[in-house]
């Protein structure tokens, strides 16, 4: 019973996680492939930069990702305490972001990157308690 | 090429930290005067609308989002990662200075270890480079 109460809060987490790892790597595939925005910005002024995020596919999804992790988030909150789940989720999300970075965008995660991403991780967790 | 930033692009990187901190803060003071919504409670998130406090989150919301896509337009997403964690230390100094909270020796451990991890990336490139992308920007006007 208290097995089956720890592995639905984990996986709420590990899913909330997951939809932001997917909006964040997805909107950054996006903006990668459109190139420098304030490039973008210079040619065709604000409205043109605005109107060329908002109609990239994958920005979109990534978006759409973001928003349903809202929503997933407070469906987590309802099930997990704010003090376990907030700091869980976060740490996922920033170790979960810097492995589909690599593996997804192709970004070199050197050890400093690597170091940077535990200690962040490490961090969100202490700053919570 | 190195991929230097230009003081425009820190400026973006500083105001993804504070925007997302003081949007969150706002926010958080302008639910906590409104109440708790629950499914029975949903129309108290109309009357939120009208907080000031819950429109300044906002406001300073969506300019994070904004701030957030420009960045990585021009940023690997390992390289932005560390600016939107010092987010949380910029939440928590605010508490500690501000609200006047006590800070417990894991919450400073934990500023810490995030401020090391900005500085960690901040020294490195900002951008992997990718022989193809970047032909591809040459052609976009470099």
């Amino acid at each position: 019973m208290i097995l089956s109460q720890t592995v639905r809060i984990w996986s709420a987490i590990s899913f909330v996680a997951a939809l932001a790892i997917a909006g964040e790597v997805l909107i950054a595939a996006g903006m990668r492939q459109l190139g420098d925005l304030d490039l973008i910005r210079e040619r065709s002024g604000i409205p043109g930069a605005i109107k060329a995020v908002l109609t990239d596919g994958k920005f979109v999804i990534g978006a759409l990702c973001m928003a349903l992790n809202f929503f997933a988030m407070l469906f987590a909150l309802s099930i997990a305490e704010l003090s376990l789940a907030a700091p869980a989720i976060a740490s996922l999300t920033y170790i979960g972001n810097a492995i589909a970075a690599k593996l997804f965008l192709n970004e070199k995660v050197d050890h400093r990157r690597w170091l940077a991403t535990a200690f962040v991780a490490v961090g969100v967790v202490l700053l919570a308690h | 090429m190195k991929h230097a930033l230009k003081p425009s692009q820190y400026a973006v990187l500083i105001a993804i930290m504070l925007t997302a901190s003081v949007g969150d803060s706002l926010l958080s003071r302008g639910m906590g005067q409104i109440g708790a919504v629950d499914l029975h409670h949903l129309s108290l998130l109309w009357h939120a609308l009208f907080n000031p406090f819950v429109d300044a989150g906002i406001i300073l919301l969506i300019g994070f989002f904004a701030c957030y896509t420009t960045a990585l337009s021009w940023a690997d997403l390992t390289f932005v990662m560390p600016a939107t964690a010092f987010g949380y230390v910029v939440i928590a100094l605010m508490g500690r200075f501000w609200l006047h909270e006590q800070m417990s020796r894991s919450r400073w451990a934990g500023i810490l270890l995030i401020v090391c991890a900005v500085g960690f990336v901040a020294g490195g490139p900002s951008r992997t480079e990718h022989a193809d992308l970047d032909l591809m920007d040459a052609g976009v006007g470099r």
